[in-house]
């Protein structure tokens, strides 16, 4: 029988099918549960033995061998073309996760395990025994370095993780309708109803891509270096989380707002600073968070004993519901969204503060940076004035302000404006791996120095009393320049950041 | 007409064929009314030619001013700082403010019509207490002794945008594709600009400023009116079209008249006056949401309560000076006619009112009237869901279509602390006829429906869509928006002419500065309020 070796290619193809979901799932898992070794080794222990498991059972099986076959391959096509993006969706919504990702590995692997024995059967009949074996385990093996090759080099880089699994998915289906000619005698008149399935596969696949294409574009998973694992658009603005070896990303509008690792320096840099300072005069007890949606300086602030209520106005509710209720992000912010002190207004800061008599200790303005104008209000005279009227006597402020190496002019432009508004300013700048170096500004009514470092029982991790220290000192090439105070009718600062980071793009 | 004749009339052919190509129906025109001044109680007024009878009514006050607009208003304001209460103004409308007044369209404050002042240096002392009143000075910069203004009033930037060829840029001048020589020409027009900012004649006075009294006379700088701005820029070799287009842009915008329309004389006054040494920025620009509707409501505290709207002035006996005090007559919405008796007058009304008003220009109409002639405005109002944007520099105050016969749009909540959601769209579209007759008659043949038609179209070319977002669009028709500055009227008598007092009566209003500004009205009522309060015997210092 003459189709044999297509048969052999058959197999190559599944084998390399096979292997791309076994190294699907063990990516991913090391995306979202970190721990890559364990997760790897986890994953190709299962899949092998779901594969064992598959091939005892494939014993059972005595009739209609072709058939049984090709619908095994359908089910291997479906499950795990679906794979990927049901294990994200599956990761921000369920918390038996890992249930999910091991029954699917168990699964895949199970229907994998019994093609093999199947097809050797149903060739049985055509190719001497000895070349049989050698043949589809050769074939069987070189499909799994092909997959090894191709996997991390070409398709995870362009395509994603969602979109290679659909892709693959699509392939095994392809091959399936494709066996559903080569095996036709075999199967006889049911065949008609395997190609149905193998459409209603393909169907179901498709869907699943252009459904991946409204999530996220092709070009936007090129644009980020990890993988995308949550995405959305909001009416203010574009929301990415992206997981990769060191930890969770943020992205607004594709700018970093932080990233797991080392988003500790930042908002203890952001945070402390400004509680230690008003702390001199008093216990801070109410404490405003502008913008910082992700929660991140709420869990600083929540630190302090003394803590009554923190008020957070973040734009975008979209921001504050993930920080709240995605796993990862709840995880890294400790629930702190949850806790009875806070209460989260969804608001444009520019409008909030114009209104209500509440007086602050603190105040912390976390706003992405001025890239565009509407960004750039929140960094006027204008809005720093009426910020000065809602700070409690001896009530300090900070402000994130720009890279002060990257961007030196608008960093300065940010204290300058500050010191516009009538406010006493010490600049002040820590190092962030993932950002470089950051700048920010500590404010008062009064002049002041720097304050000495937070209490040892806040247990921080960055901020000591040498760093506290080291945060104030600035180096030469970040000194003072000459700027220009930014206005509501300027909008200097939009203009400086924009002439300065387009240099370093 | 079809929609096709109706845009090419207003539009111009190509873009009407462009509009009309779709094989679709354009979806209904969203809901809206005629706002804005009323032409009917107008008209009656100008069709009542016969002697109006004695009305069987009469009241007296010290001081009639006629006319709510902002001459009329800026005299009551002047009239109540000096002390003097015993005034009463009258305003055809049932608003006052003129082409000032604010709009609320979709619970949203807007202009209908004047949107913005100048910020005036610290010489208009008059405009600057004004302005301090509405906390817009917060203070006086040291070095140089100039107001300083309060940032939330000061037009929040990005201040304008041009829409080219399917993109927006920044700025008023077409930067994106200008030629070298585009360039040279615009730098040897802010050179000619800059020489009349330097310019200072043997008082000391500069060529161009606010208010227009201020102006020097010097023959040099008078002789600027003999020509049309397009003529003077032809006379300097001024070829580029974006420069012509931003000068032509420039004179619809202050004076609803093309520059060929336009004397030379404001063509530079609009570059030249507003800038405070050569070389410099011009002075920032103040606005409200609801534009010079700020202004009119701070005025118009002054007056409250002896504010009568909607009473017509159809005829002033002047009296004499010294003798018979003035006699005017109203008439009311109601046909009812209400006598007056005053012994001084502050005719605060256009010239062609003064016209059909006064018994004496009645009788004998002077010269100068005719000498007087003003432009047509429409104004659309639209209420949209969400703030546009477009391709290119985002948003800004002010977006100009440059390829339209309108000026573009302003957006209402551009001073409004948030950067989101539901805005109004003021656009203005100067209707800029060599006859100014043929302009109020095009204006007026065409009711809501069809200048919203002509709006929603215009816009739809920067913002494809728009008609089916638009929630509402307001309509107003200014008939007589503003006086013309064509060449030659300005400094050839005629305005000296009508400045004149006649018996007790003394004229305020912008057409005798030639140019309709905020600023040039209310110089005009301040300054008829300090004439007046001179022959009350009134102390009070001069604001002037």
């Amino acid at each position: 029988m003459g189709r044999a070796p297509l048969l052999y290619l058959n197999v190559f193809v599944i084998a390399t099918c096979g292997l791309v979901y076994e190294l699907l799932a063990a990516t991913l898992a090391s995306y979202v549960l970190g721990d890559s070794v364990t997760q790897f080794s986890l994953i190709i222990g299962i899949y092998l033995s779901a594969m064992g498991v598959g091939s005892w059972l494939s014993a059972y099986l005595d009739k209609d061998l072709a058939l049984r076959f090709l619908d095994v391959e359908l089910g291997v096509a479906l499950v795990g073309g679906l794979s990927a993006p049901l294990l994200f969706l599956g990761f921000a919504r369920l918390d038996w996760f890992p249930v999910l990702l091991y029954g699917k590995v168990f699964l895949i692997g199970a229907l994998v395990g019994l093609e093999l024995p199947l097809l050797m059967r149903i060739l049985r009949e055509q190719v001497e025994f000895k070349y049989l074996v050698a043949r589809v385990l050769s074939f069987d093996y070189l499909g799994a370095l092909l997959a090894s090759l191709v996997f991390p080099l070409f398709f995870v880089p362009r395509l994603g993780l969602v979109r290679t699994s659909l892709v693959f998915g699509l392939v095994n289906a392809a091959v399936a309708l494709w066996g559903s000619y080569l095996l036709a005698p075999l199967v006889g008149r049911r065949v008609i109803g395997v190609r149905v399935r193998c459409a209603v596969v393909a169907v179901i696949l498709v869907a699943g891509l252009i459904k991946a294409d409204r999530l996220t574009t092709l070009s936007e998973d090129e644009l980020f270096a990890d993988e995308i694992v949550h995405a959305e658009t909001t009416p203010y603005q574009r929301i990415v989380v992206t997981r990769g070896r060191a930890g969770f990303n943020l992205f607004l509008n594709g700018n970093l707002q932080f990233a797991s690792a080392d988003e500790y320096r930042y908002h203890e840099a952001l945070t402390h600073p400004a509680m230690a300072l008003a702390a001199e005069t008093g216990v801070p007890r109410r404490v405003l968070i502008l913008g910082g949606g992700d929660g991140l300086a709420l869990r600083e602030v929540l630190k302090w004993p003394g803590v009554e209520t923190v008020t957070l106005v973040d734009l975008d509710p979209s921001m504050t519901r993930l920080a709240k209720n995605y796993p990862p992000l709840r995880a890294l912010n400790g629930g702190a969204l949850e806790d009875p002190r806070v209460t989260v207004v969804n608001e444009d800061a520019m409008v909030w503060i114009a209104r209500g008599p509440e007086r602050y200790d603190v105040a912390l303005l976390d706003f992405p940076d001025p890239n565009s104008f509407a960004l750039g209000k929140l960094y006027t005279r204008s809005f720093y004035q009426r910020l000065a009227k809602r700070l409690a006597p001896g009530g300090a402020i900070a402000v994130q302000a720009t890279s002060p190496l990257f961007a030196r002019r608008s960093f300065w432009c940010v204290v300058r404006t500050m010191e516009a508004a009538g406010l006493f300013v010490r600049p002040y700048h820590v190092a962030v791996p993932s950002f470089g170096v950051w700048g920010f500004a500590l404010a008062r009514h009064t002049p002041f120095v720097p304050p000495a470092a937070p209490p040892q029982a806040l247990a921080l991790r960055f901020l000591n009393a040498d760093a506290m220290a080291a945060l104030f000192a600035l180096p030469a090439d970040l000194g003072p320049v000459e700027v220009e105070v930014n206005r509501l009718d300027n909008q200097a600062l939009v203009r400086a950041y924009e002439a300065e980071w387009q240099k370093w793009q | 007409m079809t929609r096709r004749e109706l845009l090419t009339a207003m539009l111009g052919a190509p873009f009407a064929a462009a509009a009309c190509h779709t094989a679709t129906r354009p979806s209904p025109l969203p809901p809206g009314e005629l706002v804005g001044p009323s032409d009917k109680l107008g008209h009656r007024l100008r069709d009542l030619r016969a002697q109006p009878p004695a009305p069987t009514r009469r009241e007296r006050a010290a001081i009639v001013i006629v006319g709510g607009g902002v001459a009329g208003l800026s005299a009551a304001w002047r009239l109540a700082r000096a002390g003097v209460t015993d005034f009463v103004v009258v305003e055809l409308e049932r608003e006052p403010g003129g082409t000032a007044r604010a709009g609320r369209v979709a619970g949203q404050d807007c202009p209908l019509g004047a949107h913005y002042l100048v910020a005036p240096f610290a010489e208009n002392r008059a405009l600057v207490t004004l302005l301090s009143e509405l906390g817009a000075v917060t203070g006086v910069d040291d070095a140089t002794g100039e107001p300083q203004f309060a940032e939330e009033q000061l037009v929040a930037d990005p201040e304008e945008r041009v829409f080219y060829k399917g993109r927006w840029y920044e700025g008023l001048y077409l930067h994106a594709g200008a030629s070298a020589d585009d360039q040279r020409q615009l730098t040897a027009f802010r050179a000619e600009v800059d020489r009349w900012v330097a310019f200072r004649d043997a008082r000391g006075r500069r060529a161009f400023t606010v208010p227009v009294a201020a102006c020097s006379d010097d023959a040099e700088v008078t002789a600027l009116d003999r020509s049309s701005m397009a003529e003077w820029l032809a006379a300097r070799s001024f070829t580029s079209p974006r420069l012509r287009w931003l000068v032509d842009y420039a004179c619809r915008d202050d004076f609803g008249a093309t520059a060929a329309q336009t004397s030379a004389w404001a063509g530079l006054f609009y570059f030249a006056a507003r800038m405070p040494r050569p070389g410099d920025d011009s002075q920032p620009l103040l606005t409200w949401p609801e534009g010079n509707g700020r202004l009119v409501a701070q005025l118009a505290r002054a007056a409250t309560g002896r504010l009568r709207t909607g009473l017509a002035v159809v005829d002033v006996e002047p009296g004499a000076p010294g003798g018979e005090g003035a006699r005017l007559t109203a008439l009311d919405a109601a046909g009812e006619l209400l006598g007056l008796d005053a012994e001084q007058v502050i005719f605060a009304a256009p010239q062609f009112v003064a016209g059909r008003a006064l018994r004496p220009f009645r009788a004998a109409p002077p010269a100068h009237l005719r000498e007087f002639t003003t432009g047509a405005w429409m104004v659309a109002n639209v209420a949209v869901p969400e703030l546009p944007g477009g391709l290119g520099f985002p948003l800004a105050w002010d977006n100009v279509l440059y390829e339209s016969p309108s000026l573009g749009y302003v957006v209402a909540t551009h001073q409004q602390p948030g950067s989101r959601g539901p805005t109004v769209l003021t656009y203005y579209h100067p209707l800029c006829d060599d006859d100014p007759r043929a302009a109020r008659s095009r204006l007026l043949a065409l009711g809501r429906d069809e200048w919203a038609e002509v709006a929603l179209a215009d816009l739809s070319r920067a913002h494809p869509g728009l008609r089916e977002q638009a929630t509402r669009v307001d309509v107003a028709r200014w008939g007589h928006a503003m006086v013309r500055p064509s060449p030659g009227f300005l400094f050839g008598g005629a305005r000296a002419a009508a400045a004149r007092p006649v018996g007790r009566v003394r004229f305020a209003h912008s057409d005798l500065s030639g140019v309709a500004l905020f600023e040039e009205a209310f110089y005009q009522g301040v300054r008829a309020a300090e004439e007046v309060l001179a022959e009350r015997g009134v102390a009070s210092p001069s604001l002037l």
